[in-house]
C-alpha cells in the first residue's frame, strides 16, 4: 500500500459519503426529539386488541392538543406524540385512551418548551468545547514536532477528521427521521460527543506514530511522505481492533440492549467505523496534501 | 519472579473478595445492592422552574434552602424508597432561573404526586363578622365561611413559628405556638388589630379553624399567640409545617417523566444480556486473535468489570439506561490498552528482545500512547457530564469512571499476569502465545 501515490482513491468514500450526509441534512433536516423542542411523549399498552390509529386520532381531536401523532409500537403499543401537555391534558388523553379498551401507561414524558431550547443551546456550546478542547490537547500534545508540518496543522486535520466523523451518523439521521421518522434527542448528541472523544484517540495514535518516526534518526534522509506510510503501516492493525473492540460491545447493545438506547448505539457504531476509516485513510493523507501543496 | 507471582495471586484474590462482595449484596435491597435509576425501576421524574422575581438577590440562597427543604419533607411524606431533590440552576450557561429535580422512585401516578408536591398548608388570619360570634363552626365542627372576612395576613408574612408553653388563661401551662411575622407582617397585623379591637381574630391553619381569641389590645411587636388546646405533639408538628410548610417560592411544573415498572424491568434484562453477549463476543475475539496477551487482557477486563460493578455499589451510582450504555461502552474501551500492549509486545520481540524484556518494554512504550488517548476520554467525559440531564449524566459518570479504572487494570493487572506467567520467547509454544493475527512471525 503506499498512500502517497493512491491519495485520490481514499478521499473518493469519504467526500461521496460527506456530501451525502450534507444533502440529507439539507434536503430533509433533522427531527428533533420532544427533550430537544419541547412537548409530550406517551407510550400505552393495549391489554386486548389495540384500537386503530385513526379512531384513537378522532376521539383525541376534541381534546384540542393540535396535532396528534399515534406510531404503533410492539404487538400492542402505541407512542403518542403531541404538544407538551398539562396535567390535566394528560389525563383527559389518558381517559379518551381508555375508552377504547383496557390500556396501560408505560410512559409518559412532557418537556416544557424552555428547558428544550436551553438543552439544544447546551449542546452545541459543549460541542464547541470538546472541538476546542481538542485542538489545545492535540496542539499540545505536538508542540515538540514542528518539521516538516508544524504542529498546529496537525490540530486542523484531526478537526477535519472529527467533523467528517459525526457528520456521517448526522446525516443518517437526518435519512432515518426522513424514512421512519428517527428522532434526534439529547442521546444523540451524547453519542455525537462520545464519538468525537473516541475518534480523536484513533487519529492521535497514527499522528503519535508519525511524530515518533520523525525524531527517530534513521527517519531522516526519507521523505514526510514516505514516513506517513510507514505510520500508517505500524498502526493499522491496532486502530482496527481497538476499533473492533468497541464495536463488538456496541453491536450487542443495539440488537439485545433496551429500547431507550437503540438509536444511541446506531449512531455510536456509524461514527466510529467513520472515525476508524477517517483516522487511517482521511487524517494522514490530508497531511501529506498539505505539505505537498504547501512545497509547490 | 517469585514477587511478580505473589502480586499477581493477591490481585486475583482480591478480585474474588470483590465478586463474593457483588454476589452477596446484590438484590438484597440493602445498603450496598445497585441503585437504579427512574428510567430502570419505574417511577416519575418533575422539574419545576421556580419564580424568584419577588425575591431580593440577598435573600435568595435562602430561600432555596428553604424551598428544597420543603418540598424534600413533602417528598419525604410519600414513603416511597429514596426520593431525590435537587436544586439546579438552568439556562444554557447555568445562569438561569432555579429549577427543582424531584424524583420518586415506584411511583407512577404523576396526578398524586403533583397534587401532594403542590399542596401549600396555609396559616391565615381572618376576622369574625361582627355578630356571627357564636356562629363560627357548623355541627361537624366545620368553619361556617361566611362568618368570616379576610384580612390578607397568611403564612407569607410568616418570618418564624416557635414552641412555647403558657398559660392560656387557665393558669395551666399549656403548649401553644408562637409566630413572628416579618416587618410587613408586623405592620399588618398592627393595622388589623389597632383597627378591630374587642372583635375576634381567627387562626385558620390549612383552612381548619384552630382559635379565635378576642384582640386585646393594639399588637405592634408582630408577634402572635396560637392557643388551641393542642398537645405537645400537636404543637410541635404545627411549629414544624408551619417553618417548613409554606412554599417560600411559588413553582410551576415544567417537565415529568414517567416509566412504568415492567418498561424498566425489560430495560435491565436487555441491559444485562447484552453486555454478558457483548463481553463473551469480546473474550473469543481476543482470545483467538491476541492469543495469550488476549486471554491476559479478558481476565483483567473481567476485574475491570468486577471493579466497576463494586463502585457503582459503593459511591453508590444510581444506574440509568443511559449509564448502562456507556458502562457496554466502556468494557469495549477498556481492551483499547491491551491492544496497544500486545501490538507493542509483538514489535519488541521482533527487535530480537526477551519475553520479560519485551513484556516490560512493551508495557512502558504503550503508556504514552495509553495516556494520551485516555485524556482525551477524559476531556469528553467532563463536558459530557455538564451537557447532560440527569438521567444521562449517569453516562458520562461511568464514562469516565470506566476511563480511569480501565487505565489501572490494564497496566497493572494485565502487565503483573503478563509476567507472571514466565513465557520463554525461544520456546516455540512461547512465541505462539505472544504473538497474534494470523501469522507466527
Amino acid at each position: 500500500m503506499n498512500i502517497s501515490k493512491n491519495l485520490k482513491y481514499f478521499f473518493i468514500l469519504p467526500a461521496l459519503l460527506s456530501v451525502a450526509a450534507v444533502a440529507a441534512l439539507a434536503v430533509w433536516g433533522l427531527k428533533p426529539g420532544i427533550d430537544l423542542s419541547g412537548g409530550s411523549l406517551m407510550q400505552v399498552t393495549y391489554n386486548g386488541e389495540r384500537p386503530l390509529v385513526a379512531q384513537i386520532q378522532a376521539l383525541a381531536k376534541p381534546l384540542e392538543l393540535g396535532e396528534v401523532r399515534v406510531q404503533p409500537a410492539d404487538e400492542a403499543s402505541y407512542i403518542i406524540r403531541t404538544k407538551a401537555l398539562s396535567n390535566e391534558e394528560h389525563n383527559n388523553l389518558l381517559t379518551v385512551l381508555g375508552g377504547l379498551g383496557s390500556v396501560t401507561e408505560d410512559q409518559f414524558t412532557t418537556v416544557g418548551p424552555i428547558i428544550g431550547q436551553e438543552l439544544l443551546q447546551k449542546a452545541w456550546i459543549a460541542i464547541a468545547l470538546v472541538v476546542l478542547a481538542t485542538i489545545l490537547f492535540i496542539a499540545f500534545a505536538f508542540r515538540g514536532v514542528s518539521k516538516p508540518v508544524a504542529s498546529w496543522k496537525y490540530g486542523v486535520v484531526a478537526i477535519v477528521t472529527l467533523l467528517h466523523d459525526i457528520l456521517l451518523p448526522t446525516g443518517l439521521f437526518a435519512a432515518l427521521g426522513y424514512f421512519v421518522g428517527a428522532e434526534v434527542d439529547s442521546l444523540f448528541i451524547v453519542a455525537l460527543l462520545t464519538i468525537l472523544g473516541i475518534s480523536i484517540n484513533d487519529t492521535i495514535v497514527i499522528f503519535d506514530r508519525i511524530r515518533e518516526n520523525l525524531t527517530r534518526g534513521d527517519a531522516s534522509g526519507k521523505n514526510f511522505e514516505h514516513i506517513v506510510d510507514m505510520s500508517i503501516r505500524q498502526t493499522i492493525t491496532r486502530s482496527v481492533t481497538t476499533s473492533l473492540t468497541v464495536i463488538i460491545m456496541l453491536v450487542a447493545l443495539y440488537f439485545l440492549g433496551p429500547e431507550a438506547t437503540k438509536n444511541f448505539s446506531l449512531t455510536l457504531i456509524v461514527g466510529m467505523v467513520a472515525g476508524t476509516y477517517s483516522s487511517i485513510f482521511l487524517a494522514s493523507p490530508l497531511l501529506v496534501v498539505w505539505q505537498r501543496w504547501q512545497k509547490n | 519472579m517469585f514477587a511478580i507471582r505473589y502480586w499477581s495471586i493477591v490481585i486475583l484474590v482480591v478480585a474474588a473478595a470483590v465478586g463474593f462482595f457483588l454476589w452477596t449484596t446484590t438484590g438484597t435491597g440493602g445498603r450496598f445492592d445497585f441503585k437504579l435509576g427512574l428510567d430502570l425501576s419505574g417511577g416519575t421524574q418533575l422539574v419545576y422552574s421556580t419564580d424568584t422575581s419577588k425575591v431580593a438577590p440577598a435573600d435568595l440562597p435562602d430561600a432555596l434552602v428553604a424551598l428544597h427543604q420543603v418540598i424534600e419533607r413533602r417528598v419525604n411524606a410519600f414513603g416511597v424508597g429514596e426520593p431525590l431533590v435537587q436544586t439546579e440552576q438552568g439556562g444554557a450557561l447555568g445562569t438561569g432561573e432555579y429549577r427543582l429535580v424531584v424524583e420518586l422512585p415506584g411511583v407512577t401516578d404523576v396526578n398524586e404526586a403533583v397534587r401532594r408536591i403542590g399542596e401549600t398548608p396555609q396559616l391565615e388570619f381572618m376576622l369574625v363578622r361582627a355578630g356571627q360570634e357564636n356562629n363560627l363552626v357548623d355541627a361537624e365542627g366545620n368553619a361556617i365561611a361566611d362568618s368570616y372576612e379576610t384580612t390578607g395576613l397568611t403564612g407569607t408574612y410568616l418570618s418564624k413559628a416557635s414552641l412555647q408553653f403558657g398559660n392560656g388563661g387557665t393558669g395551666v401551662q399549656m403548649p401553644v405556638v408562637r409566630v413572628d411575622f416579618n416587618s410587613e407582617g408586623a405592620e399588618l397585623f398592627g393595622t388589623i388589630t389597632s383597627a378591630n379591637v374587642g372583635r375576634l381574630l381567627a387562626i385558620f391553619l390549612d383552612g381548619k379553624l384552630i382559635s379565635a381569641p378576642v384582640i386585646q389590645d393594639r399588637i405592634t411587636d408582630g408577634t402572635a399567640i396560637i392557643s388551641g388546646n393542642f398537645t405537645a405533639e400537636q404543637a410541635r408538628e404545627t411549629v414544624r409545617n408551619l417553618n417548613l410548610g409554606a412554599l417560600p417560592l411559588p413553582i410551576a411544573l415544567q417537565s415529568t417523566q414517567t416509566v412504568g415498572a415492567s418498561l424498566g424491568e425489560e430495560a435491565v434484562r436487555a441491559g444485562l444480556v447484552a453486555g454478558i453477549v457483548g463481553f463473551i463476543a469480546l473474550a473469543v475475539f481476543m482470545i483467538l486473535w491476541y492469543r495469550l496477551p488476549g486471554l491476559v487482557a479478558v481476565v483483567s477486563l473481567f476485574i475491570y468489570v468486577l471493579l466497576m460493578l463494586a463502585i457503582f455499589k459503593l459511591i453508590p451510582v444510581v444506574l440509568t439506561a443511559a449509564g448502562l450504555a456507556g458502562f457496554i461502552l466502556s468494557i469495549g474501551l477498556a481492551v483499547d490498552a491491551n491492544v496497544l500492549i500486545a501490538e507493542r509486545l509483538k514489535e519488541e520481540l521482533a527487535a530480537g528482545k526477551k519475553a520479560q524484556d519485551a513484556i516490560r518494554e512493551g508495557f512502558a512504550r504503550a503508556w504514552l500512547a495509553i495516556r494520551d488517548s485516555n485524556i482525551a476520554h477524559i476531556i469528553a467525559a467532563v463536558i459530557l457530564f455538564w451537557f447532560a440531564t440527569s438521567l444521562i449524566k449517569g453516562f458520562a459518570l461511568v464514562f469516565g469512571l470506566g476511563v480511569v479504572v480501565s487505565m489501572l487494570t490494564a497496566i497493572t493487572v494485565s502487565r503483573t499476569f503478563m509476567l507472571a506467567l514466565g513465557l520463554n520467547e525461544k520456546s516455540k509454544l512461547g512465541r505462539f502465545l505472544m504473538l497474534s493475527g494470523l501469522r507466527n512471525k
